[in-house]
């Protein structure tokens, strides 16, 4: 028998793993395609592609991996990633796009090559536009995470699932604080990382 | 392949289009709870935010909102009011759409009606507008690309929250879902699943046809055309209204 605490910190435990592991398999596929997508000037195209994808409700989504991935944690992971992967796309192709041309062109001027202009100039102007994409689908996932819980991995969702059926209404109500915390906890850390990293924007913000 | 012909077949079975489990039974449901509940939603934001954006106060409010939005999760909402008070069945699933259909038509109506050209808004009290023509005549219509835009989030999110109020009690076509994974039935999740991503498709994409209907800049810029008097101008304003479509605040899944 196992005592309530430790239910629910391996309750959370299992929501911020995943998470962190959605948000960053999304992030790490959003990158790349959003440089593709401006390399070949397809953002249209790929925006588009992501839009649909978002519009697919998180039922329906687990539903359609189902049949290649059953039931747990993957194809939770898979979901998510695609949820993350759509907010992120767009917004590190807004921060890309949002890079002044003067200032290309003076990168471009001073002997700078393709890839260091990206890395030392564009990306780091785009950065606040990538974080606020990392805060909303960081955010938007820990609230997803718990519709996992109806195909057996759903952190703190799987609590308020039990809840559900045996009519625990603590229950339900702390696991949903406690998934409000999570977020809003993340959301603060991915801000502090963000001033840290772009320290020419204290002032103005 | 087996799986695929198992969900042709699932289609194809006669008695999953009749009676109360039938898919148009559940259709019906749903959109009639997306309806109900996006309606509802309008009654309530549309007049808060279009004030609020009128005399540009509350800002922190509206913008907030849909940021606690999204930090709650619908499942957990849908579970709590089920269990609560209002006890299991329609008055729960209808309470708590609505609370999500809320945020995206707040926020959007009124970072819409800020957006607004403070010229614009200038020119016209200097006309002698009142508060209300003004509203009414010049920011609304506006502002109406951006409403549009929260509409449509909203009834997009609905449709999927509406999918999960099966799992609670609610009807709608998650019920397929739900009942598939209850019996083990993958070809029936699977084609539940189809269904209700294909709903949310094409409210997503008539709310999108219906944005741009309502979009009086992209609206003068085409009869420009059409009137050959287009210029660079014209141009120019049909390419802030498509740019303006990614302004719209997104929503939770």
């Amino acid at each position: 028998m196992r005592t309530r605490s430790e239910e629910i910190v391996s309750a959370v435990q299992q929501h911020v793993f995943l998470t962190v592991v959605s948000v960053a398999i999304g992030f790490a596929i959003a990158f790349p395609v959003a440089l593709f997508a401006r390399r070949f000037r397809s953002e249209g195209a790929v925006l588009g592609v992501t839009t649909g994808l978002y519009t697919v409700p998180s039922l329906a989504l687990f539903g359609l991996l189902l049949p290649f991935t059953g039931l747990g944690a993957p194809t939770v992971i898979i979901a998510l990633v695609i949820y993350s992967l759509t907010i992120l796309v767009r917004n590190v192709i807004a921060g890309l796009e949002g890079v002044p041309e003067d200032v290309r062109e003076s990168a471009r001027g001073m002997g700078y090559g393709p890839a260091r202009q990206l890395f030392s100039v564009e990306l780091p102007l785009a950065l606040p536009a990538v974080f606020a994409g990392l805060r909303i689908a960081t955010v938007s996932t820990v609230a997803l995470v718990t519709v996992g819980a109806l195909i057996g991995a759903g952190g703190l969702g799987n609590l308020i699932y039990e809840g559900l059926n045996s009519v625990f209404r603590a229950q339900v109500l702390t696991a949903a604080a406690l998934c409000v915390v999570i977020a809003v906890a993340a959301d603060l850390l991915l801000l502090g990382v963000q001033r840290m990293l772009t320290p020419w924007q204290r002032g103005v913000q | 392949m087996n799986a695929l012909t198992e969900v042709v077949q699932w289609f194809t079975d006669p008695t999953h289009w009749q009676g109360p489990n039938g898919v148009p039974t559940r259709l019906v449901e749903h959109v009639g709870l997306v309806a109900l509940a996006v309606g509802i939603a309008c009654l309530v934001a549309l007049p808060i935010a279009l004030v609020l954006g009128h005399l540009g106060r509350g800002g922190t409010l509206a913008i907030n909102v849909s940021n606690v939005g999204r930090a709650v999760p619908t499942f957990a909402v849908l579970v709590l009011l089920a269990i609560g008070p209002l006890g299991i069945g329609a008055k729960a699933t209808v309470t708590a759409l609505v609370l999500f259909a809320i945020p995206p038509i707040l926020t959007n109506t009124y970072v819409g009606m800020r957006q607004v050209d403070r010229d614009v808004v200038e020119a016209a009290r200097g006309m002698g507008m009142s508060g209300g023509e003004l509203l009414r005549k010049v920011e609304l219509p506006l502002a109406m690309p951006l409403v549009m835009a929260g509409l449509r989030t909203s009834a997009v999110q609905v449709v999927a929250t509406a999918t999960l109020a099966a799992i609670v009690a609610g009807g709608g076509l998650g019920r397929i879902i739900t009942q598939g994974i209850a019996f083990q039935d993958q070809a029936q999740v699977v084609a539940g699943a189809l269904l209700v991503a294909l709903l949310a498709l094409i409210v997503e994409l008539s709310m999108a046809g219906l944005q741009r209907r309502t979009d009086v800049r992209r609206r003068a810029a085409r009869e420009a055309r059409a009137t050959g008097a287009a210029d660079a101008d014209a141009d120019a304003e049909t390419g802030d209204a498509v740019a303006r479509e990614d302004d719209r605040v997104l929503a939770g899944r």
